[in-house]
């Protein structure tokens, strides 16, 4: 066989394409907003639960150290499982404030499960249609959103709250 | 005891193909004509063998003998016989196995119909051919054994997903690998030309034929998958440009170019090393396609489960291919002459093979690029149905044209005449166009130019029929029948599109709707348990206000419990004119139902003319075996 | 004289087929390029799910706002990721994607077109 600067070049591509294969078995095929971290929040208005007079946006968050957005719902069962670890944060409360966001739910039932399970929360808003977890990058519940105090996001928890997650958290409010 | 049955007979099969290389390797060292019996009767032994082990796991499917893995996790005694027997074939190792059977049937039939051509020829094939359903038994018995059994036996299965518990779902896989794997033979037949230097024309006849053969089944095996999701996935569309639907376009693409090449190979005896690159190309295509829908490396609406352990088989195997396809086929290479007349037919097909590539590698980048790109930047993108669509259809527009042209030049050198009926016809279409456009609906410009190209193909394929029954010429039929089927096509497909009515709306029981001329009202909800899942029926009736015309349908949401999956049957009222299609399905928490309502004009057309593409490579076959 | 005529009514169409636009709505044409996430592998407009119908609605407030489909795009990417709309966007990491086909296309091209013209002088010789 003669040796041909095509025939190179048509090896050299059929090994890099069949490498790319062999390394893409390998990675994590499965898609998060992990990118979202870096990103700023901002335009929002959530009104708060039992209270339509009263919300916050951008600049109630830019007061804290840390901010917890968590969205949550009463018919939601994982969101039951994680709520300890949200109302153990909910005890560091000068280093961090957690509001969550009532999603699709009825006032009553968000009522009763946080008076049956605790109130972890500093405000609780609602997302009666859903709108505004748009706004925040969240597609399923619960998911939680941690931002500094410029309303970077610096972590996102996809799913609920586990063990690991949650020394995380308690590492970086530190 | 069947699984010892199974892996037994798989173990002769593997033997058997170890012996027919064996032998094989060794007779092609002998100087007699022909092949000695004992390879035949091996041959024999190993068709026998390899289809009494698919029987095996048949039977075990119909018997729900759930001592077999395999049959526990893709069976339940509660399903029907029809799709016990289907499920033996709709899981990743029931369908590995069909895979084996198709290469071993090939493999034997290419051997006993072929006995006119040359020895080394044929015996190098089937020397390829075994090496190949050894990769694949290897495979099987390593990774993926359909016989695998389980102690102590489940007394019941975890069942069939239901939405592959359709006919015509059932019968997809079949067809589809007849196609896709039966370009098998012709990988090793090239294998095989290019080492024992039986080229040419001769090696075009060798071939010829399973080449269509490959081409009716890959092209009815799609179509049948699109009707399929039409009628079930409930979206109410056909083609999603989806990993597992490209999977199995790219190598249509490379069957259809080469099936119009041999004809030049066998006419005028040129183009034989494209048509060796062809036949390599189509099956590792397959391959490749097998690989990207299996291993998990891309996700789809409706992959089997993925396990990495297969991808990284797999893809082995698929180097494997690759590089002794690359290497044999450098070291044998020879440089060829060609001797092209612009205007002449083998330009035309040179330009269908160009269109073609263009098409397999637009298909290739698509779903690659992705994969690519997460893998080197670590981000993840989407190539989707706007891409696709994008690239490709501006592109029919001159490929229609040739379609219908193509076939009128004649072979070397071709005369002016066929100018001037161009461009009558040309006019016509667009006369037929702008009528379509100022009665019924506007449409942008490039809709404008691709019916315009459709209904040229259209008309003159049209006028060719009725030159072949003046002058009583038979053969061309076929071949025109598939290219006017292609524009009919293309052009109901154009009107489906156009003039499709979509509405997405929320209706409570009791209430009524009114949208476009119809006025649909949301009846009653019904529960009905049957045998397998619970339905919630919705009725509604619809109708028509400008014909007062009254229909009812009834979608369904379906909950089955093995396993526990919730389904969306749509509601298909189908007519000659249009099709009627409505689903429904709850919105949580809420007394809503979120409904779909569509009216596709001229549905069934579309399938009529796939099918009909389909019945013009049939029709081919048949009549050629007349012919001899 | 009738020729003119004729040129100025196939001028006349042309132009009014250059500017008509297909049959589609501008929020159907939003839906189905919008990924589900949460489902495996289907739009926006043929999903069933709580998240797509959730996107429904904030894509036709947008819409309603006067919001362009890029601009609706554009703010859906950057909470979600390109991931989220099936066709890929213009940018310079995706110019091979959009460009290679193309590039293909007209080597292929030039290829057979340079076989044709040297099968030619082959000819002449």
């Amino acid at each position: 066989m003669k040796i041909s600067i095509s025939k190179i070049i048509i090896f050299i591509f059929i090994i890099f394409s069949l490498s790319v294969f062999w390394l893409g078995l390998k990675i994590d095929n499965n898609y998060d907003t992990k990118s979202l971290i870096g990103s700023k929040i901002s335009n929002f208005h959530i009104t708060e639960i039992n209270n339509d007079n009263q919300y916050i946006s951008e600049e109630d968050l830019r007061k804290n150290k840390y901010t917890l957005i968590n969205f949550f719902a009463s018919w939601c069962a994982p969101c039951r499982v994680e709520h300890k670890y949200l109302l153990s944060l909910s005890n560091q409360n000068k280093k961090i404030k957690i509001i969550g966001i009532n999603f699709k739910d009825k006032k009553i039932n968000a009522n009763n499960f946080l008076k049956d399970l605790g109130n972890p929360y500093n405000f609780v808003g609602k997302d009666t249609d859903g709108k505004i977890s748009i706004s925040f990058g969240i597609y399923g519940i619960p998911e939680s959103i941690l931002v500094n105090n410029e309303l970077t996001v610096i972590k996102k928890i996809i799913g609920p709250i586990d063990q690991v997650q949650f020394e995380d958290v308690l590492k970086i409010i530190q | 005891m069947l699984s010892n049955i199974g892996v037994a007979l798989v173990l002769l099969v593997l033997i058997l193909s170890f012996l027919i290389i064996y032998y094989s390797s060794l007779e092609l060292k002998t100087s007699s004509q022909s092949i000695r019996k004992n390879i035949y009767q091996l041959s024999l032994f190993q068709i026998t063998f390899t289809v009494l082990s698919f029987f095996t796991l048949i039977i075990g499917f119909i018997n729900s003998d759930f001592s077999l893995i395999n049959v526990y996790e893709n069976s339940h005694t509660a399903k029907p016989l029809f799709y016990k027997i289907a499920g033996t074939w709709g899981n990743h190792e029931g369908s590995l196995l069909l895979w084996v059977n198709i290469l071993v049937i090939f493999s034997y039939l290419f051997l006993i119909f072929n006995h006119t051509h040359n020895k080394k020829f044929r015996l190098y094939t089937l020397v390829f051919q075994n090496i190949l359903i050894l990769g694949f038994l290897f495979f099987l018995l390593l990774n993926s054994n359909p016989f695998n059994s389980i102690y102590p036996v489940p007394v019941e299965g975890l069942g069939l997903n239901p939405i592959l518990q359709d006919p015509a779902l059932a019968i997809h896989p079949p067809l589809l690998y007849v196609g896709f794997v039966g370009c098998s033979i012709y990988f090793s037949a090239a294998m095989a030309s290019l080492l024992s230097g039986y080229a040419g024309k001769l090696f075009a006849q060798s071939i010829k034929t399973w080449v269509k053969i490959s081409w009716c089944f890959q092209t009815l095996g799609i179509i049948v998958g699109s009707i399929w999701a039409y009628y079930e996935l409930g979206w109410g569309g056909f083609w999603f440009w989806d990993p597992v639907e490209n999977a199995s376009l790219l190598p249509w693409f490379a069957i259809t170019a080469l099936m119009h090449s041999l004809i030049v190979l066998e006419k005028r005896n040129t183009l034989y090393s494209w048509v060796i690159i062809l036949c390599l190309s189509t099956f590792i295509l397959s391959v490749t396609g097998t690989f990207l829908v299996r291993s998990g490396i891309l996700n789809s609406v409706h992959t089997f489960a993925s396990d990495p352990s297969r991808g990284i088989y797999i893809l082995s195997f698929l180097s494997l291919m690759i590089f002794s396809a690359l290497i044999i086929f450098f070291t044998k290479y020879k440089k060829e002459n060609y001797n092209f007349n612009l205007k002449s037919r083998e330009t035309f097909i040179l330009a269908n093979n160009w269109f073609m590539v263009f098409f397999l590698v637009t298909v290739l980048i698509g779903m690659l690029y992705p994969i690519f790109l997460d893998v080197l930047t670590n981000v993840k993108i989407s190539v989707g149905p706007p891409f696709f669509n994008i690239v490709i259809i501006p592109l029919v527009i001159p490929l229609m044209f040739l379609m219908a042209i193509g076939p009128k030049f004649s072979w070397v050198k071709s005369q002016n005449r066929v100018f001037y009926k161009i461009l009558f016809l040309i006019l016509g279409a667009i006369i037929i166009n702008l009528f379509i456009f100022y009665f019924f609906g506007k449409y942008s410009f490039l809709s404008n130019l691709i019916f315009i190209a459709a209904i040229f193909l259209i008309l003159y394929s049209l006028l060719d029929i009725k030159k072949i029954f003046n002058k009583k010429n038979k053969f061309e039929l076929p071949r025109i029948i598939s290219h006017l089927s292609f524009g009919f096509l293309v052009f109901f497909i154009g009107i489906n599109y156009q003039f499709s009515l979509e509405k997405d709306f929320n209706l409570k029981v009791g209430e009524i709707k009114e949208t476009n001329n119809y006025e649909i009202n949301f009846e009653e909800i019904k529960i009905k348990e049957n045998k397998n899942y619970k339905a919630v029926i919705g009725n509604f009736k619809l109708t028509n206000l400008k014909s007062n015309l009254v229909q009812y349908l009834n979608p369904e949401i379906r909950i089955y419990s093995n396993p526990e999956t919730l389904t969306y049957e749509a509601a298909i009222k189908t007519r000659v004119t249009s099709d009627l299609y409505l689903t429904m399905s709850n919105v949580s928490r809420s007394d809503y139902y979120n409904i779909k309502f569509q009216k596709k004009p001229f549905m069934i057309w579309i399938w009529i003319s796939a099918l009909m593409i389909s019945l013009g490579g049939f029709m081919q076959l048949i009549l050629k075996k007349n012919e001899n | 004289m009738k020729i003119k005529f004729f040129i100025f009514i196939i001028y006349f169409l042309f132009l009014a087929v250059l500017n008509s636009n297909d049959n589609k709505t501008e929020l159907s044409v939003i839906y189905k390029n919008l990924r589900c996430l949460v489902c495996q592998g289907q739009s926006i407009a043929d999903s069933n799910s709580d998240f797509a119908a959730t996107i429904k609605l904030v894509v036709q407030d947008q819409v309603n706002e006067g919001k362009t489909k890029d601009e609706i795009y554009t703010f859906l990417i950057s909470k979600y990721g390109e991931w989220i709309v099936y066709q890929p966007t213009f940018s310079k990491s995706n110019l091979i994607l959009w460009i290679l086909p193309y590039f293909i296309f007209i080597a292929g091209g030039l290829f057979i077109f340079f076989i044709v013209r040297k099968s030619k002088n082959n000819k002449v010789n």
